[in-house]
């Protein structure tokens, strides 16, 4: 058994450094040290926010966003076009669109897609909401699910849910990326763009 | 430990942050997993997609071991048809029901069968029969295929309907009469000599056909249910 170098409270924090994406157990000990070492500047503000943030994030009932009031920051947002449901898999596909400020709708997180080998069906996705919310005054429901099998399956099946509710349902575009050279895509993007040709 | 060969993926789960375990269908190595390093980047994602035909290099200490796989895209059918509800839906099902063979034990004759198949999945016109087909096929290498050649009770090769849902043989319509009830039906495109177009009904006559053994003489005895996604391909199919 190898011998503990430091206290069980700096131990715990470099374990619980360890666990977070990105760090292994060695960058978590560097981090731990940055912290102890700025203790006044950095360690005591982060324990604060982060137990600030334990305290008050909350999922949106509405659209199943993560903020600190519920409905979140987006939908209480009156600037926002509230004729326009954005659908994603997971709240990192949001911040992304959000980091891209394309989108002047609102979201709808879905929680991930189905996945059938991990047991995951439509009750274990926020899809019975998404239906309620898709009545007047919105108009259009933009499925931006990701371009792999399990998210188009996801979308196919959202398609077909939300038929008759009276909202017009679209999905992204796929092709080549911008900076993309056409020598070194896949032939799936490939053939995804050349399908969805469009005249000049 | 070490080979190469072809396969088809089945299933990509995450393993840390960068890497994936694979679970392949290879022609000459059968279902085997392996983990793959960077399987999760950009470069690789859309590689591991599933029914994606891949070649594949296989590498570990020992042959017990997960071991490691090296790929390249052979031809990338899921992105052929990721507009297309019902096929995604088709290929996403054969993928989840090509997991009931054991690990590790080759079947090649499927692996061939899996190919034609998926080779199709863009032609409405022929793959839902072609799917049957396939079911069929995976029932015969899990050791409960079908004899529909013959009938039953009287030995011949003529008028076979029926399939006994107990022997999983051909009944022909005169000997079948009087259970007709509780058998079922032998559609038109799985008889010796049937040839032309197929008729919706008789694609899903064949479903049930499959359905019924696969469900009573391979999922019920391990306590699993049908794949979701052949469920959601029979709805595709029965819209008009």
């Amino acid at each position: 058994m190898s011998k503990q170098s430091a206290g069980t409270e700096i131990e715990r924090l470099i374990a619980l450094l360890a666990r977070l994406p990105g760090l292994g157990h060695r960058s978590a000990r560097k981090a731990a040290l940055a912290l102890i070492k700025r203790r006044t500047d950095l360690l005591e503000p982060l324990a604060a926010a982060l137990a600030d943030a334990a305290a008050k994030i909350v999922a949106c009932a509405n659209c199943g966003n993560i903020d600190t009031a519920s409905p979140c920051t987006i939908c209480q947002d009156p600037r926002r076009d509230r004729s326009l449901i954005v659908v994603v898999e997971e709240i990192g596909d949001l911040w992304a669109l959000e980091r891209a400020g394309v989108v002047s709708g609102l979201y709808h997180v879905l929680g991930g897609h189905l996945s059938p080998l991990d047991g995951v069906g439509p009750e274990q996705l926020s899809i019975g909401k998404l239906i309620e919310r898709a009545v007047p005054p919105v108009k259009e429901v933009l499925l931006a699910l990701n371009a792999t099998v399990e998210g188009q399956s996801t979308a196919h099946y959202l398609t077909e849910q939300l038929q008759g509710h009276g909202v017009a349902v679209t999905r992204l575009a796929q092709g080549v990326p911008i900076g993309g050279e056409l020598d070194y895509l896949d032939e799936g993007t490939l053939a995804a763009a050349i399908k969805s040709r469009r005249a000049m | 430990m070490e080979w190469s060969d072809e396969g088809v993926v089945l299933s990509v789960r995450p393993h840390g942050e960068s890497a994936a375990v694979l679970e392949l269908f290879t022609r000459r190595h059968g279902r085997h997993l392996g983990l793959v390093h960077g399987g999760r980047s950009r470069k690789l994602r859309p590689v591991l997609q599933i029914g994606n035909h891949l070649d594949a290099g296989w590498k570990a200490r020992l042959a017990d071991n997960l071991g490691h796989f090296t790929v390249e895209l052979r031809k990338g059918f899921a992105a052929l048809l990721m507009e297309d509800a019902a096929a995604l839906t088709a290929m996403t099902s054969m993928a989840a029901l090509t997991r009931l063979l054991p690990e590790r034990d080759p079947h090649p004759n499927l692996f061939e069968i899996t190919q034609f198949v998926l080779g199709f999945l863009d032609d409405r016109a022929v793959w839902p029969a072609l799917v049957v087909r396939w079911e069929l096929a995976l029932l015969e290498e899990l050791g409960f295929g079908l004899d529909l050649a013959l009938c039953a009770a009287t030995g011949q090769s003529k008028d076979l309907v029926y399939v006994s849902p107990k022997s999983g043989r051909a009944v022909s319509a005169e000997a079948g009469e009087p259970y007709k009830d509780r058998l079922l039906a032998l559609p038109l495109f799985l008889r010796g000599s049937a040839s032309g177009t197929v008729s919706a009904e008789d694609v899903l006559a064949g479903f049930a056909l499959t359905g019924h053994f696969l469900t009573t003489r391979v999922l019920a005895p391990r306590d699993m249910t049908m794949p979701d996604a052949r469920g959601r391909l029979l709805s595709y199919l029965r819209r008009p």
